[in-house]
């Protein structure tokens, strides 16, 4: 295939295409083929077989239906040849030319598959790496490029652990299938959870140069709500989908012309997408007359009262402060912790917070970088400027974000004697 | 496919003949035993005998090494075994959670290799 300039504006309209309906096209091939590594490949073939045709015959009316058929009568081929050929194989080809349709030229109708394939991508069976990488791969249809620059490790370690990922999968026999009720909670649960990391790696990378980064939070987004179309009546669903957005409106704020990291205390608050707050504050609010609060919506509802406060000193810290006391209940861990009593220093006095902080105080805590972070800032609130300094070169050490890094040491520099 | 259940504990942890909780057990497994009959996911299984009683061979350069103990000096010890029929790994594990073991031990799944 021999690519001219005329060619380009098509291709790039076939590669946007690909990315949208990858997802949906995938989900649904897996589920005919019952092999997810098959359906990606017979996919990908068809897509270039696209990239060839066309550029001349030009695109089809339904490109992501032309891509389903054309990959399946791929499959069909793929099948017939295959020289292991098992008793499975044989059925799926025979439903497959069973359903071929009779006209050569049309196109068949794509079946939402895809809650399956997040449910297999997020299995409890693979490591959160995987999870994660392959959520990506399959669902969003990233390249092993993009997501390997994502999370800053080589191609060759990416795509190992993708190929790892899917055959995992095949062999331990993780199925295509929407899990049983008694285990629905804590799959959907996972399946969240790989979501928000997707959104929250685009948030640690803030300041990084690497336009790969910002895609990340778009693609969590976009998870979000197809998850949320998918599944309409799960609470926890909308509120992560409000914590996204609510979190989203306030990014234009965060960081200044220099790529530094501005404090909330600081943020221009002129900057926040206010057509995002509405949206993420009605979500939320959708979620919570359902009564039945989860962590997420906690952490939306936190997120929107600092999206609604006109300033940081009119913020209502102490409802803060209780709804992080509510996470706290459901999810024991150091960073909520920490949020807490960051909330404790506003509501109450930095001094009870540093109090409180120094009762968490452990051996493993010393070398988290959040902890050292809230130690330094408490510490220069209440006067400790020595201890806050000590601090502040304990955080900056640990931290692995260059504006946080920009941040602390502007801090540390404010208070140098 | 197939799969093996794999069930560890700590020896000390096992309840002991004799006890209500040892009854308990016994009437779990034959529960248990029966839930895989009746879906025809039974494919063999038993109970092992106490980890001193096992012995570990390797060969070295030719030469057999014969040890007591298992393998690896571990607290959870195999204590037993299933293998079942399963169409995909969400029922195995499914299975996994209903031995009677598993509330104070655990089941590792594996599984098995087929030549096709």
């Amino acid at each position: 295939m021999k690519g001219s300039d005329t060619d380009q504006p098509t291709k790039m309209m076939i590669a946007q295409a690909a990315r949208e309906d990858w997802g949906v096209v995938v989900a649904a091939l897996t589920k005919t083929l019952g092999d997810l590594q098959l359906a990606e490949d017979v996919l990908q073939d068809s897509l270039l077989k696209a990239m060839e045709l066309w550029p001349t015959e030009g695109i089809p009316s339904r490109p992501a239906a032309w891509l389903y058929t054309t990959a399946k009568r791929k499959a069909i081929d793929q099948l017939r040849r295959s020289s292991n050929f098992r008793k499975k194989q044989q059925d799926i080809l025979a439903t497959l030319v069973e359903n071929q349709s009779s006209d050569g030229d049309s196109t068949d109708d794509i079946p939402d598959e895809r809650l399956r394939l997040v449910f297999t991508c997020c299995h409890p069976s693979l490591s959160n790496e995987a999870q994660v990488a392959l959520t990506l791969k399959t669902l969003a249809g990233f390249s092993t490029e993009i997501i390997a620059k994502a999370f800053l490790v080589s191609e060759t370690t990416m795509a190992q652990r993708i190929v790892r990922a899917k055959k995992k999968i095949r062999e331990a026999g993780i199925p295509y299938s929407i899990p049983s009720k008694s285990d629905w909670s804590d799959r959907l649960a996972a399946v969240l959870g790989v979501v928000y990391f997707i959104f929250n790696e685009s948030y640690s990378q803030t300041g990084s140069s690497d336009a790969s980064a910002e895609g990340l939070s778009t693609e969590a987004m976009r998870l979000g709500s197809i998850l949320l179309r998918l599944i309409p009546n799960e609470p926890e669903i909308k509120g992560l989908c409000a914590l996204m957005l609510l979190h989203e409106a306030r990014k234009p704020a965060r960081c200044d012309a220099n790529g530094c990291s501005v404090t909330l205390e600081k943020q221009d608050r002129r900057l926040w997408c206010q057509s995002k707050i509405r949206e993420g504050d009605a979500l939320l609010r959708d979620a919570l007359v359902m009564g039945q609060v989860g962590p997420y919506q906690i952490q939306a509802a936190i997120s929107a009262i600092h999206a609604t406060s006109q300033s940081f000193a009119s913020t209502d810290w102490l409802q803060i402060q209780m709804l992080y006391d509510r996470l706290y209940e459901m999810q024991p861990t150091p960073v909520i912790e920490l949020n807490r009593i960051v909330a404790m220093s506003f509501a109450q006095s930095p001094a009870v917070a540093l109090a409180e902080l120094q009762s968490m105080e452990a051996s493993s805590l010393e070398t988290y970088q959040p902890f050292q972070a809230v130690k330094a800032d408490l510490l220069r609130r209440t006067g400790d400027l020595v201890g806050a300094r000590l601090a502040y070169d304990c955080a900056i050490d640990l931290s692995r974000n260059q504006s946080e890094i920009q941040f602390l040491k502007a801090m540390r520099l404010s208070i140098a004697t | 496919m197939q799969y093996l259940l794999l069930i560890y504990s700590n020896e000390a942890d096992d309840p002991q003949p004799g006890t209500p909780a040892f009854d308990e057990m016994i009437a779990g497994f034959e529960a248990f035993d029966k839930a895989l009959e009746a879906k025809d996911a039974m494919r063999g299984g038993n109970a092992l005998k106490p980890v001193s009683t096992a012995t570990t061979v390797k060969v070295r350069n030719g030469k057999t090494v014969t040890t007591d103990g298992p393998f690896a000096e571990t607290k959870e010890v195999l204590g037993g075994y299933y293998v079942i029929e399963a169409d995909n790994l969400d029922t195995a594990l499914e299975f996994a959670a209903k031995i009677p073991c598993v509330t104070w031990g655990s089941v590792e799944v594996r599984p098995i290799m087929t030549y096709d």
